[in-house]
């Protein structure tokens, strides 16, 4: 096994494309374990850590471009007013310790459906910036997951930095598993309001091959609360287009039975919390006094 | 490969350190500091926690060359760090050389309480004393790992709540299940820290 440190992206670019099947490393919080147990031995290893831009972010007008090794710890302390569901997201990994290390450019990497930021990143709206000695180029977070831990990237590509839409209304995300540390999702939910566009965008995790959206319960909400005159009056969601959204939300689930959960109390699960995030963000939104904190 | 890195305040480096090989497999199997516990190998248990540059990792995910220049904190340079936690470089090691814990020291290293110290005792840092002090360690093998990270707790919070414990602690495994003991230490060190900027 070689190990390559590439100074500065330019560097790490050239030696993707000079060995494609190299593995970044950036926290290690995936790779390492493949590598203590085994389960991968990749011929080279290429360390991020030393390229200082990939931990660095910028707020821009509409959009925070986050760079891939940015921790979650900083996500979590720094971006909660732009990136609320995020930040809840990133609060709900594993440990201090993993949240120190672990970012989001790793969790799109390694394209697990378990992965957290995934429905944050859906539910928010993002595009991830791939690039490579042949250029850059932006693919929307709808396009990125393309299979159980496979994604769009080439295989002389790296991540570069994520493109996340700032929150221009509540965001919330919940997570189902047994302790509130140290949990790989058995399903998770995200959810956003973007009052701007009159739109709810929500993203699902852990309960189909991909991280995926909820495409037909949004279609639905949108336009029951268009309908409702919902965004204008901001009164209270009819109950029963609630639960219809929260049983369109359960029905974009393919889950499998696996050692966390069964496919059937995935479902379940995924529909209670699509109910609830709705709820939260929709107190938000009318703004009863709930922090856009909230509760995950 | 070799692996120059700074280690509780001294220059040291590693040879013949394989490029898969993890940060903990160097601190135990080449410093010789077994300090630092291997168990899980996958961030689950924490165990393995030190800190990089200041911040609390897995070492057990940290590769070897990613430490390359950096500064490492074990459970063996605690007390030392405690003591420098004021000063200009904790963790960093001074010029002169004189503070920082050699691996000599390191290895010869024995816990003991504060009322038995003998010359030859080591010094304990503050989280340490309030773990003996408070019963907070039983079988002791998750008990470096819990040290590493309490002491970060107790520098970046001086007056945590408890919920503070609780999650700065979220990522150590106890399995004696000594949890509530622990809890008490940490509070313990936390009250004598308040005492003393009183």
């Amino acid at each position: 096994m070689d190990f390559l440190r590439p100074a500065s992206w330019e560097e790490a670019l050239a030696a993707k494309a000079e060995h494609p099947t190299a593995v970044p490393i950036a926290g290690g919080t995936d790779v390492m374990v493949e590598i203590n147990f085994d389960h991968r031995r990749p011929g080279h290893l290429m360390d991020l850590n030393r390229i200082g831009e990939l931990s660095e972010w910028q707020v821009g007008p509409d959009s925070v471009r986050l760079g891939a090794s940015v921790p979650y710890s900083a996500v979590m302390e720094n971006l909660r007013t732009e990136l609320p569901g995020l930040a809840l997201a990133s609060h709900t990994v594993a440990s201090p310790q993993i949240r120190n290390r672990g970012g989001v450019g790793g969790n799109l990497g390694t394209a697990s459906p378990a992965g957290d930021a995934h429905p944050a990143l859906l539910a928010a709206g993002a595009e991830v910036e791939a690039a490579s000695v042949r250029g850059t180029r932006m693919i929307p977070i709808d396009d990125f997951y393309t299979g159980v831990k496979r994604n769009a990237l080439a295989p002389d590509e790296l991540i570069r930095a994520v493109h996340i839409r700032k929150a221009d209304g509540p965001q919330q995300y919940s997570k189902v598993g047994t302790r509130n540390a140290m949990v790989i999702a058995v399903c998770a939910f995200g959810l956003a309001l973007h009052p701007g566009s009159r739109t709810v965008r929500t993203g699902i995790g852990s309960a189909a091959p991909t991280p995926v959206r909820a495409k037909e319960a949004e279609d639905f909400l949108n336009a029951a609360l268009e309908e409702g005159g919902f965004w204008e009056s901001g009164k209270i969601i009819t109950p029963s287009v609630a639960k219809q959204f929260a049983q369109l939300a359960a029905g974009a689930c393919n889950p499998i039975d696996d050692v966390r959960g069964t496919a059937a109390y995935r479902r379940h699960a995924v529909g209670i919390m699509a109910r609830r995030t709705l709820g939260w963000t929709w107190e938000q939104y009318r703004g009863a006094g709930r922090t856009l904190e909230g509760a995950a | 490969m070799r692996v120059n890195f700074t280690v509780n305040g001294r220059k040291q480096e590693a040879d013949d350190v394989w490029e898969g090989e993890s940060l903990l497999y160097v601190l135990r199997e080449r410093m010789g500091l077994p300090g630092s516990k291997n168990a899980c190998e996958q961030g689950e248990c924490g165990s393995c926690t030190v800190r990089l540059d200041g911040v609390p990792v897995c070492s057990c995910l940290v590769a070897a060359g990613q430490a390359e220049g950096r500064e490492i904190v074990t459970v063996e340079g605690l007390a030392d760090y405690a003591r420098h936690r004021d000063d200009a470089h904790p963790g960093a090691g001074c010029a002169a050389g004189t503070c920082g814990t050699s691996l000599d020291a390191a290895r010869r290293w024995q816990a003991g309480p504060a009322d038995a110290q003998s010359a030859e005792a080591a010094e304990l840092s503050p989280i340490q004393q309030a773990f003996i002090d408070a019963g907070a360690v039983q079988c002791g093998f998750c008990t470096p790992g819990l040290l590493v990270a309490a002491d970060e707790l107790l520098e970046t919070r001086p007056s945590p709540s408890d919920q503070d414990i609780r999650e700065a602690l979220s990522g150590n495994l106890c399995r004696c299940t000594g949890y509530e003991k622990i809890l008490d230490a940490v509070r313990l060190a936390a009250a004598r820290q308040e005492e003393a900027v009183r």
